[in-house]
């Protein structure tokens, strides 16, 4: 799950880290009245969408020579227009997607002199099977990039999740970033901070770039981009409570009630599959016999009807919809089970595309025994390959 | 011969008691009577497990439930444990088999914190037990021994080792060495979590190692670089003399950036992680990779013609 911004840097700062006073705001009246309530002279003007690349990224909405989505200004007045021409508009990131993403919040935050721009993350490192950081003094910039140009400038550094952060582990990271006093002691300071919220609120990315030294040689966490992890959400209710859901897919958000793994895509074929592994390797043979898949979707191992049909729901409300594959390969999932969930589905929402269904594995006899009685009109196949054929068939004739 | 479980493996499991463990335990007694010996739950200890009608012919069978794995394993002479435990405690019950000096620990658990298994990965790896999973369907032995959740209908006992990240693919894979008649030594669920016990290489390494295993077929899918490295390791130990074919299939080429696909570990991150580069490192190993999950067998059928 990820948050705003404004929430990562009230989460982190409730930990100790030093973060710019600032407030989120909904209207230009509200980002007035922040502007007030800050010190100023110099402000920051902030949109809050779950994308990167705001500072760079353009407005639909407002001509090619407007500014981005990140404005920094000096006074209260420009703080409110700036926040009137924001608000509400599109902006368009090299992470958003052509679409773009609506602006509906600004984090009005206190400016800042800066000297230097840092790069700090902290991740799950799959390698090591530990929390690392990932420290550069490259900041501002992308960390891919500067991975893939000046490796050597950026250290990673697993942590022992049995000692954690050591004053070792803080002094190569202070290095790493070329950190001086005052700096250095609060950089080490901070290390140990954030690796506490980290794993004090099952963390799964912790980016803050750039990490500042300020004129005056004090750190700050200047951007901060914190995402959780899902599975852990449950001993987490008040970062549960952090959600936006405007910011997700509505069908992501109706799968997610049904505990249904469920991801939107473009392409025009649905599917519905059980098993992660399955579901991907199903849309990767839509595209192979050369059609695009609608969706990625795994109704679980333990589905009911009532989630089969939850599913069928979801794949038919999306109009680009034009077929769909049900794929099952029973292990613990029961053929059966499936085959109960579609015609049901099917005889509630009706079925307007051509449907293709292939069952193997744990009673898959009664499975087919279930559609072929339904008398719905139904595809059959035999194999993967099979039904990837007929559905891409049936969809472009 | 097979890898890692056979028809002497006794099986404790870690949360018998719950609709899931009770099911596939069963299940697994009534696949060529693997040896389930023992259930665990603090509070039931000293009570008895009966086998529904589920476990066929074993139906009826009890078995003694206890409160600690430790006084399981001492009771029954157990060498492996299956975890069945619900996300919020399977750690924790991952820990106690660790504590019990458990040799092998599945678990079969989806869902778990990931920064749980940061911390039982630490204790494992001062430990001498080995952990299959978390997320995983299991391993099987034809004929043999079944842990885990994986169909028995479909295997034959034969000379194919299977590993996967997957459990469904697992399953396409098993069936359709079955349907060219090669059949399975061992097929191994390694877990689609990005941080796991057993990874491709441990698998890879003992496969190799088994005389019984002709041919591999191993299934990565998008996120980490353990796909790469298995390839590398692979093409080192073939340098060595070390070699037997392999049929790989990737999945999730058509999955977009940034996105978890429904496993923990599958995602692309940062630019790593994605299908492709997994896919050349593999044929740069000479493993034949199958563009379409529904011809693996067919595939290694071909691959062992030559």
């Amino acid at each position: 799950m990820n948050i705003h911004e404004y929430q990562a840097k009230a989460v982190l700062k409730s930990y100790g880290a030093p973060v710019a006073a600032g407030v989120a705001v909904f209207s230009a009246q509200e980002a007035e009245a922040a502007a007030k309530s800050l010190p100023g002279p110099v402000y920051v003007v902030k949109t809050q969408i779950h994308a990167g690349g705001r500072g760079k990224g353009k407005f639909k909405e407002l001509g090619p020579d407007a500014k981005g989505g990140v404005r920094v200004v000096r006074s209260v007045d420009e703080v409110k227009s700036n926040a009137a021409e924001m608000l509400g508009n599109t902006l368009v990131t090299k992470q958003t997607g052509p679409a773009g993403k609506q602006v509906n919040r600004l984090y009005i935050e206190d400016g800042a002199a800066i000297a230097r721009e840092l790069y700090l993350s902290l991740l799950v490192d799959r390698g090591t099977g530990r929390v690392a950081f990932v420290a550069s003094t490259e900041g501002g910039m992308d960390i891919e990039t500067v991975a893939a140009e000046t490796p050597e400038k950026i250290l990673t550094l697993p942590i022992d999740p049995e000692s954690g952060v050591t004053d070792l582990d803080a002094i190569r990271l202070a290095e790493a970033l070329k950190l001086e006093e005052p700096a250095k002691s609060e950089g080490m300071a901070l290390f140990k901070t954030l690796y506490k919220a980290f794993t004090d609120k099952d963390m799964s990315l912790l980016e803050i770039n750039p990490l500042v030294v300020l004129e005056d040689g004090h750190v700050r966490v200047l951007d901060a981009k914190v995402s959780f992890e899902n599975n852990a959400l449950f001993r987490h209710p008040d970062i549960a409570e952090l959600r936006d859901e405007t910011e997700e897919d509505p069908k992501e958000i109706e799968a997610s009630k049904y505990d249904l793994s469920y991801v939107a895509l473009d392409g025009d074929i649905g599917c519905m599959v059980n098993g992660a592994g399955l579901a991907m390797a199903t849309m990767d043979i839509i595209k192979l016999y050369g059609a695009e898949p609608a969706n990625f979707l795994d109704v679980g191992g333990g589905a009911t009807t009532e989630k089969v049909t939850a599913a069928f729901k979801i794949i038919t409300a999306d109009p680009n919809v034009k077929g769909i594959l049900v794929n099952i390969f029973g292990g613990i999932m029961r053929c059966d089970i499936i085959a109960e969930g579609v015609v049901t589905a099917v005889k509630e929402v009706g079925l307007k595309v051509p449907l293709v269904v292939r069952l193997e594995g744990t009673n898959v006899e009664r499975g087919k025994q279930i559609i072929n009685e339904s008398g719905l009109n139904v595809i059959a196949a035999d194999d993967l390959d099979d039904a990837a054929q007929k559905i891409v068939k049936a969809v472009k004739g | 011969m097979s890898i890692l479980v056979n028809k002497d493996t006794k099986i404790i499991v870690q949360g018998l008691t719950g609709k899931t463990g009770s099911f596939h335990t069963e299940q697994a007694l009534a696949y060529f009577g693997t040896q389930m010996v023992a259930g665990i739950h603090p509070k039931k200890g000293g009570e008895k497990w009966t086998a529904g009608p589920g476990a066929g012919k074993a139906a009826g069978k009890e078995l003694p439930i206890f409160a600690t794995v430790g006084e399981a394993k001492e009771a029954t002479g157990a060498t492996a444990t299956v975890v069945y435990v619900p996300p919020a405690g399977a750690a924790a019950a991952i820990i106690e088999a660790i504590d019990a000096e458990i040799p092998f620990i599945t678990c079969i658990t989806e869902g778990i914190p990931v920064l749980d298994m940061v911390k039982v990965k630490a204790r494992l790896e001062k430990s001498n037990s080995r952990l299959l999973g978390p997320n995983c369907p299991g391993i099987l032995t034809p004929e043999e021994c079944k842990i885990g959740i994986m169909p028995g209908s479909i295997f034959s006992k034969g000379s194919v080792g299977v590993v996967s990240r997957s459990g469904t693919l697992t399953y396409e894979a098993v069936f359709q060495t079955t349907n060219v008649g090669l059949g399975q030594t061992t097929a191994v669920g390694i877990g689609g979590d990005p941080v796991k016990g057993t990874e491709f290489i441990d698998v890879l390494e003992m496969f190799l190692a088994d005389e019984a295993t002709k041919s591999i077929i191993m299934i990565g899918e998008i996120g980490g670089s353990a796909e790469e490295d298995a390839a590398q390791f692979l093409a080192d130990e073939a340098k060595k003399g070390r070699r037997k074919p392999v049929v790989g299939f990737i999945a999730g080429r058509t999955a977009p950036p940034g996105r978890t696909m429904g496993h923990a570990g599958a995602v692309i991150s940062g630019g790593k992680g994605g299908a492709e580069d997994k896919i050349a490192a593999m044929q740069a190993a000479g493993i034949a990779v199958s563009p379409s999950p529904a011809r693996l067998g067919v595939t290694l059928a071909e691959v062992l013609k030559g």
